[in-house]
């Protein structure tokens, strides 16, 4: 910037690069003050063993103990079931679109993706309602919340894959049908090979997406406050629904008083808050270390 | 050396008659028929996806049927929300959902294009990639986190804004309503902290791609660093911005849980139109209703409430990705 530049332009400069420069700060302030708040009154339930190795059976809002284990276990079955379901399916309609999409099908399926993108959780947790409850009569149990979550997880599959797989040279496919070796083992064992640690990259982008999801959890499960390690009957547990379930216990009846040993009246300390925001530090950090790992297993896919 | 003259030397020199060579006859009619499978399966998912996509709307819309056909108000133009009596309207439902999603949009878009600019343009290049996934990870964070904090902490706080606005009382969309938190208006600003990553990824994208010789351009003819984003960034990726804001107005129509802990009830009794009020958006009261899914009418009532809410995310996603195409075409 020389020094024949005008008063107002270059006030136009600098206000520009403040205000950018602020935008940028501000937007950064949000997460920052996030995991701080989680951190600092979530990590002193985290540390405690109990924490990791209990549930919550029977311990009330003014009990301490108990623990989070049921809210893992839970969470890790729904989201593997789902997992189960949506990363073969995923990878499938992405190889199909990369590899053998031409046409009309292949825009209509393109078109779905892009559809199944959009769809809020709560309109998918509905229509597993619809499906498994209304229509079929069943109960609500862990996996129907799975099955809702593949409708949300699916996308991010197919996209990641489908992005994956367009980064592999056409080059590699082209040795290998002039090698003589027929197109379905070339994507199996040439072109997914090649793609994979991308392709793991999408899969647990995925997982963070769902594992944290709560809305199906509302219509489609009940919580309950012990292991259940049965998806398919009864209520179960999972880290957002935990969160939710002490959500409710905050306000219970304001400050409760209670009598110590010699008969005087003594608060009595509220645990919903310790917990909720307990469980709100383990999902922030099993999501958190899911992305970063699927960052380094996507970075070592680009060099 | 020798053994790779040798395998290279048929390469250099071309047969002149390729045809015969026989790559297919090496794949045998088992292998041919491995391929077809191969390509069945394949093309069989791509069709279960089109299939749970019709399913989606469809089970949403016959099971929503019967509630319709029973309902004594108009659907879409009654304020009245009284499952147990048979009166569904909607309206409420999308005034709330549509203002909340407004204030986030009208915070977090400058936002968003602000912060954009910095990656591309601001940030040394060598901080641009980590910073960039830094406000991706705001976009990891589960929304009932969003919920609890924006309601806890972020709420109380925001107060004195509240209170700001609402000097200005005789506008409708500040009325005070005497809440506390629990407004529209904390709603709207934790939804915009959720869609902030979003649109700035999108807004990221196309500034990058904002050609090289169109910034060299305007910086020759000696434009200031905000006069090349003027000139040349803004105009490029003014299709990114919009159609990266329709995608953050999608996520914002649809959220659920974070407005489901955030969001007031509203009492019964005269409609407010305040920010400064509670409601319910459409996807926050099917949530908040679930125990009332108890027969087909009333679940069907939630379900319909459902399907505009799918209508609606569905026409804001496709008009955006209508927009990116062009843009891209462009």
């Amino acid at each position: 910037m020389n020094a024949t530049l005008g008063a107002r332009r270059r006030a136009a400069d600098r206000t520009a690069t403040v205000l950018i420069t602020g935008c940028f700060l501000l937007g950064l302030v949000p997460l920052v003050w996030l995991l701080y708040t989680v951190a600092s009154k979530g990590w002193h339930m985290v540390v405690t063993s109990e924490w990791w190795l209990q549930s919550q059976r029977g311990v009330g809002f003014r009990d301490p103990g108990g623990g989070a284990l049921h809210a893992i276990v839970g969470t890790a079955e729904q989201v593997a079931l789902c997992a189960a379901i949506s990363v073969p399916v995923g990878l499938l309609v992405g190889v199909y679109l990369v590899e053998y999409g031409r046409g009309t099908f292949a825009r209509v399926t393109s078109f779905a993706v892009d559809v199944l993108t959009g769809i809020p959780s709560i309109v998918a947790a509905l229509f597993v309602y619809a499906v498994a409850i209304t229509t079929l009569g069943g109960q609500r149990a862990g996996w129907l919340v799975s099955l809702a979550l593949v409708v949300l997880m699916l996308p991010v599959i197919v996209r990641s894959t489908e992005e994956m797989l367009r980064l592999v040279p056409d080059e590699l496919r082209e040795a290998s049908y002039a090698l003589g070796v027929p197109k379905w083992k070339t994507v199996v064992k040439v072109v997914v090979p090649t793609a994979f640690s991308g392709l793991v990259t999408g899969v647990l982008l995925g997982v963070a997406r769902v594992a944290g999801e709560t809305a199906p959890l509302l219509i489609l499960v009940g919580y309950a406050s012990g292991m259940n390690t049965d998806l398919f009957a009864g209520f179960q547990a999972s880290l957002p629904g935990m969160i939710n379930d002490q959500f409710v216990n905050l306000g219970s009846g304001g400050q409760a008083y209670g009598l110590d040993a010699n008969g005087n009246r003594v608060p009595i300390h509220n645990f919903a808050p310790d917990r909720l925001w307990g469980a709100a530090l383990t999902l922030i950090v099993i999501v958190l270390v899911l992305n970063l790992v699927a960052r380094l297993a996507g970075r070592r896919a680009r060099t | 050396m020798a053994a790779r003259v040798r395998v290279a030397a048929p390469e250099a020199a071309p047969a002149p008659d390729p045809a015969p060579v026989p790559p297919l006859r090496l794949t045998g009619s088992g292998t041919a028929r491995a391929d077809r499978l191969f390509a069945a399966v394949t093309r069989g998912a791509g069709g279960f996806v089109v299939v749970l996509v019709l399913l989606v709307a469809g089970f949403l819309a016959v099971k929503a049927a019967p509630a319709l056909r029973v309902d004594r108000v108009n659907f879409l133009t009654s304020r009245t929300w009284d499952v147990a009596g048979h009166r569904f309207g909607i309206v409420d439902m999308l005034w709330a959902t549509v203002t909340v999603s407004a204030v986030a949009m009208v915070i977090a878009l400058p936002l968003a294009v602000g912060v954009a600019l910095f990656i591309t343009q601001y940030a040394p290049r060598r901080l641009a990639r980590p910073v960039a996934h830094v406000v991706d990870l705001l976009a990891a964070i589960p929304s009932i986190v969003y919920g609890i904090w924006g309601i806890l902490v972020l709420a109380p706080l925001l107060r004195p804004v509240q209170d700001a606005l609402g000097s200005a009382h005789w506008i409708p969309l500040f009325g005070n309503e005497g809440y506390s938190t629990g407004t529209i208006f904390d709603g709207g600003v934790v939804l915009a902290v959720m869609i902030l990553p979003i649109i700035t990824a999108v807004a990221r994208d196309v500034f990058e791609r904002t050609p090289v010789a169109h910034l060299e351009a305007a910086r020759a003819l000696g434009a200031t660093r905000w006069e090349t984003i003027r000139l040349t960034v803004l105009p490029h990726g003014r299709s990114g911005i919009v159609s990266g804001a329709m995608l953050g107005l999608g996520r914002a129509l649809g959220e659920t849980v974070a407005l489901y802990l955030i969001l007031s009830k509203p009492p019964a009794g005269p409609f407010s139109p305040s920010l400064f009020a509670g409601g319910e958006t459409f996807a926050s009261k099917i949530a908040s209703n679930a125990a009332e899914f108890s027969t087909p009418t009333q679940t069907g009532a939630y379900l319909a409430a459902g399907l505009v809410l799918f209508a609606l995310t569905f026409v804001v996603n496709a008009v955006a990705r209508w927009i990116a195409r062009r843009g891209d075409a462009a």
